[in-house]
């Protein structure tokens, strides 16, 4: 004992250990009165520890070539022990960071984590978002499937839509005039090298910048504004040990329903593996119907909602914009959100009105963007695309004229 | 909370996708995985019927055996004719592209056939050739409409010619439409015994698809015993650091 503690004061004489330790987690305040929506940060960060590890020993074992990746694919889940739950892990992991992350930003909105003074931790966690689409979308081409690549198909050639430099741009990124070898390769070095480290970078900046400025939590009250003498939030509760206990509850009630998806309906129904996508990738042949996996579909039934030409502008290009737009329109959401209070329980009817519409077009347009268009689908999804932006750009406005209620002194339990 | 009920409920629900073909009733096929016999009965009838056509190149002789409790002798006796290694894929001899001139289109890998189609449009598939002049092998099928496929199991199925039924069009234009099929000429199996032979093929192919199935819905089980018993230490931990929070 007396050897680890002269081995520890070594060290913190030479880095900051012990400080490190207390400054983010046993000396880390944060506020008491978290409640289930709180889970979802330490479960993302899980998530992205599965992906990284299951990531590497798939690697070991797939071939970025496209002669060869389906096959070792399969070679994966027949030939390698365990290659199967690792590769089934790292597939329901993708889905499974998406249905987190989705919470984490729903629970955002709920409780206005982005507002003054998070700003920062917000557009920090929209660029691990970005990332994440990157990352998804560069690893949905390597299994190599038909769906793999019609979908990335699909989404180069809206580059291509760009008006001038479209045609040029989309080769470029392809590296041919198709998706192909060249196409998998770099794809492969983006999804295993250049996205996650970007995405490691941010995941710490996001955490930094929450931990300069302390948590948010469902009341919206600002914790550090009451102090003891000892200059301890009095509502606030060390992360380590209460919340290290308190997520591991989360950790195993999670682990549950992903274990449930990869031992029992690994494919998620055809939404986490889609049927086409155990055909190998044929550039002859192209499906019936392509939809992207359902975690872009929301953005996917956007795009398609635009129908009308503009001038030299055609509805594709319009459609790309209005998608981009789409993802763009969230980092303004600190700025657009005028309201006194930041917590839904503070709210008036207006902001919980629009914020439950807003939720059932996101549901809505994902649905839809999975289903071929037809009228009265293009329609809805119209309809939808309308209420998405609605709830952004309308904001400023119904925030302001919202009636909210007091907010307390201190946090309360619910 | 019923928001998440919801979501979850939506991720689970099995995918409503139409294979191709469209909108054609399939039958269940009923298969039943944990049946050896049916597995053992249904990779002969491959072997026999598909696998000079269709290759299987991801499934090995080895693995078969194993997990179908067949032995390797067994194997290299009924199952191998063309002097492959027991370690071997199941592959076969003929070029891709003599197929191709022969029937349109190179037969496809059967291996993950049954997670592109799934159990149920296969078993139907394969039970709704009818006999079809206009096509270049004399037969068409039900679910996959001018298929370039013969009807391999004619043998053993007999032939069966199509059930017509007018329907008027929205433009009041009456078409005739394929509605069923009906045997003509009976072939070495009755119907049922047919269906069965069927059944155990497509109970093959599904095993085929993903080998490792049944030990991976056995691992499932022990993880979530000890995921359940983890829970209520981690929960209990939790109380008791909790106890003085209020």
């Amino acid at each position: 004992m007396g050897m680890l503690i002269s081995l520890r004061d070594w060290i913190d004489a030479r880095f900051p250990m012990t400080k490190m330790w207390e400054e983010h987690l046993s000396k880390y305040y944060a506020p008491k009165n978290f409640n289930f929506w709180y889970f979802f940060g330490s479960l993302a960060l899980l998530v992205l520890v599965i992906q990284i590890v299951t990531g590497i020993f798939l690697t070991m074992n797939y071939k970025p070539d496209a002669d060869l990746a389906f096959a070792s694919v399969e070679y994966i889940m027949r030939d390698v022990n365990w290659g199967w739950l690792i590769r089934y892990m790292h597939s329901t992991g993708a889905s499974a960071f998406f249905i987190v992350v989705y919470l984490h930003m729903f629970r955002g909105l709920l409780y206005g984590s982005y507002k003054g003074p998070r700003e920062l931790i917000w557009i920090f966690g929209m660029l691990i978002y970005l990332c994440l689409m990157a990352e998804a979308f560069f690893g949905y081409l390597l299994p190599w499937g038909q769906m793999s690549y019609w979908g990335a198909q699909v989404i180069i050639s809206l580059f291509g839509a760009i008006p001038v430099v479209g045609d040029d741009l989309a080769l470029w990124i392809r590296g041919d005039f198709v998706i192909s070898d060249a196409t998998l390769n770099r794809f492969f070095a983006f999804h295993v090298i250049a996205v996650p480290l970007v995405l490691l970078i941010l995941v710490v900046l996001h955490i930094l910048a929450l931990h300069e400025v302390g948590s948010n939590n469902p009341d919206g009250v600002e914790i550090k504004k009451n102090k003891d003498e000892n200059g301890i939030p009095v509502d606030g509760i060390p992360f380590h040990p209460y919340y290290s206990v308190k997520d591991i509850v989360g950790v195993v009630v999670f682990l549950m329903v992903f274990s449930i998806v990869v031992f029992f309906v690994p494919d998620g129904g055809g939404y986490f593996l889609e049927k086409p996508n155990f055909e190998p990738a044929d550039p002859l042949k192209t499906p019936e119907h392509i939809a992207p996996v359902w975690y872009f579909t929301p953005y996917y039934a956007i795009l398609r909602a635009v129908t009308i030409d503009i001038g030299p502008l055609s509805a594709k290009f319009l459609g790309v914009i209005l998608m981009g737009a789409a993802v763009v329109i969230l980092f303004f959401l600190p700025w657009l959100d005028k309201s006194e209070v930041k917590s839904i329980r503070y709210r008036g009817p207006i902001y919980k009105t629009m914020l439950t519409l807003f939720v059932l077009a996101f549901f809505m347009l994902g649905y839809l963007g999975t289903q071929p268009p037809t009228g009265v689908k293009t329609m809805l999804a119209q309809l939808g695309t309308v209420i998405y932006f609605a709830f952004f750009l309308l904001m400023p406005w119904y925030t302001k004229i919202d009636k909210t209620k007091p907010v307390p002194e201190r946090v309360t339990f619910k | 909370m019923k928001k998440q009920l919801l979501a979850l409920l939506l991720l689970v629900s099995p995918a409503l996708a139409l294979a191709s073909g469209g909108n054609v009733h399939l039958d269940k096929a009923n298969i039943d995985p944990t049946n050896k016999q049916s597995l053992q009965r249904g990779v002969r009838t491959f072997v026999n019927y598909c696998l000079s056509c269709h290759s299987a190149a991801f499934q090995r002789y080895n693995r078969l055996a194993r997990d179908l409790d067949i032995s390797e002798d067994d194997v290299i006796e009924n199952l191998m004719f063309t002097g492959e290694k027991i370690g071997d894929h199941m592959t076969v001899a003929v070029s891709k592209m003599d197929v191709k001139n022969w029937f349109g289109a190179a037969p496809p890998d059967l291996t993950l056939v049954a997670r592109v189609r799934g159990v149920d449009w296969l078993y139907t598939y394969l039970r709704t050739f009818y006999i079809d002049d206009s096509r270049p092998f004399g037969v068409n099928n039900l679910v996959f409409p001018n298929v370039g496929m013969p009807h391999v199991l004619w043998e053993l199925q007999g032939w069966q010619k199509p059930v017509y039924k007018t329907v008027t069009d929205e433009e009041g234009q009456e078409h005739q439409m394929v509605e069923g099929v009906e045997l003509v000429k009976a072939g070495s199996q009755s119907p049922a015994e047919y269906d069965q032979t069927v059944r155990d093929l497509v109970n093959f192919l599904a095993y085929m698809a993903e080998p490792v199935k049944q030990e991976r819905q056995q691992l499932g089980i022990k993880v979530l015993l000890f995921l359940a018993v983890f829970f209520v230490i981690a929960y209990l931990l939790k109380k008791e650091y909790w106890k003085d929070i209020h």
